[in-house]
């Protein structure tokens, strides 16, 4: 499943604009993952601080 | 609760503020949405703007501008670097702004001309009937709030949604978006004069770093990295190795990060009912990043066919036509133009920005525009850039 590190994530949304089935959001502050999440790990790519991170 | 307006704009940056402003003076009723507390912050910005083209827009005022810069110096990997005047080197140099002034200022005119702003509210969906959008559902403060308008106006930057749930794909593949990572730094070697550029794949892959003054020896200093030479965290580290070398005894300030969009023309930014403007619309210049200008000029049009649609009674996609006609005509050109420019500049090897950076060196380039200076590239490294021939008239 796809993890967020919130105590690393800077909210910026760049993982959101990539995400191609549209399973992210940038609340204020935090990312949610909707279940529409495929684990493809696009996100984990863009994100400038790595806080994203699909685990097995 | 519920409310009723004519325009719903999602998100207060630069090009909601200027849909708002721009659509609330033409006598619609307005509501600007802000999901976060306080309108421009946290930055996600280098902060460089075009003189001429914003002065055209709005009038700035002192206090949103950083620092005013005399032109921009750009560093090959191997260090020799080249000077162009502010007023030649196109649109993304001469003020540096301070956008969390910058970007409250443009939601108060958007509020003076009469629109209706609410921050902590965030939108959740687009309301339908019969398919076709008619407003918005959104959180205001952790509640429930229905906004019914028959024009959505995406400004929702980035991490726009309001697209998607209309149907348009605005999703971006990892070569179309550049990973970005910026310190606010203060050191003594800071220029204060110039906004610089510094080019090479080990410094920023597919990408440059830059050094946005800010006054009194600080300055923006960031790098975006294409997505596809990208690793998780890639941006912020290679950012901690650049300030290292480059000012090793300079002090960290903040820290910014971000997506930049850069993929040219978007096949579509309207749908019936909603307009896309700014990072929604990937309106951003793919070669240098630079994306509020444009935003702000898409906001004025938006805002201004946004009035003329409801005038008309047609705000299905073939009334909301001409925004797309017209930014197009404009900034579209200008995109596609920069989007091949882009392609062609991530292909680079060091060796090549050398031999192109190092060509100019016995070239008076201090009075040329970007177009001029490109006539010159072209002529002294024809088979490094013969793929661009087509441009260089």
């Amino acid at each position: 499943m796809l993890t967020v590190n919130r105590y690393k994530c800077c909210y910026c949304g760049a993982c959101v604009g990539v995400c191609p089935t549209c399973a992210l959001e940038l609340v204020e502050t935090f990312i949610e993952v909707s279940p529409d999440c495929k684990e493809c790990g696009i996100c984990t790519k863009i994100c400038p601080v790595g806080a994203l991170e699909v685990k097995a | 609760m519920s409310m009723k307006c004519d325009l719903v704009v999602v998100g207060a940056g630069p090009g909601g503020s200027m849909t708002a402003k721009t659509a609330a003076q033409a006598g619609l009723k307005v509501v600007l949405l802000e999901k976060r507390q306080e309108i421009g912050d946290p930055v996600r910005c280098a902060e460089g703007v075009g003189k001429r083209a914003l002065c055209e827009m709005v009038k700035p005022e002192p206090e949103w501008i950083a620092a005013e810069v005399k032109g921009a110096k750009i560093y090959a990997p191997d260090g020799t670097s080249i000077v162009m005047s502010e007023d030649k080197s196109g649109s993304e140099v001469g003020y540096v702004l301070e956008r969390k002034v910058f970007d409250r200022a443009l939601a108060m005119q958007a509020a003076e001309a009469g629109a209706k702003v609410m921050v902590k509210t965030r939108a959740l969906g687009l309301l339908k009937k019969d398919g076709v959008p008619c407003g918005v559902s959104a959180m205001r403060v952790g509640e429930p709030l229905q906004i019914e308008a028959p024009i959505v106006i995406g400004a929702d930057g980035v991490e726009s949604k309001v697209g998607r749930w209309a149907g348009i794909d605005t999703a971006l593949k990892l070569k179309d978006m550049e990973t970005c990572a910026q310190f606010l730094v203060q050191d003594n070697t800071i220029d204060d004069e110039y906004t610089e550029f510094f080019l090479g794949n080990s410094i920023a892959p597919a990408g440059y770093a830059w050094a946005f003054p800010k006054g009194e020896k600080l300055a923006n200093v960031g790098l975006g990295v294409l997505g596809t030479r990208s690793k998780p965290g890639e941006a912020t580290r290679l950012l901690k190795d650049f300030v290292k070398a480059r000012y090793p005894n300079g002090k960290v300030l903040e820290m910014v990060v971000g997506g930049d969009p850069c993929a040219g023309q978007i096949e579509s930014t309207t749908s019936d009912g909603v307009m896309l403007v700014g990072d929604a619309a990937r309106q951003t210049d793919p070669l240098t990043g630079g994306g509020i200008l444009s935003a702000m000029q898409a906001g004025i049009m938006a805002g201004e066919v946004a009035s003329k649609a409801l005038a008309a009674g047609d705000v299905s996609k073939a009334g909301l036509k001409e925004y797309e006609d017209r930014w197009r005509e404009d900034i579209g050109k200008h995109l596609t133009r920069s989007y091949e420019f882009k392609e062609f500049f991530v292909k680079m090897t060091d060796d090549d920005l050398n031999q192109l950076l190092g060509s100019l060196k016995k070239e008076d380039i201090s009075k040329m525009d970007l177009r001029g200076m490109l006539r010159v590239l072209f002529r002294l490294n024809p088979k490094l850039l013969w793929e661009l021939r087509h441009l260089v008239v």
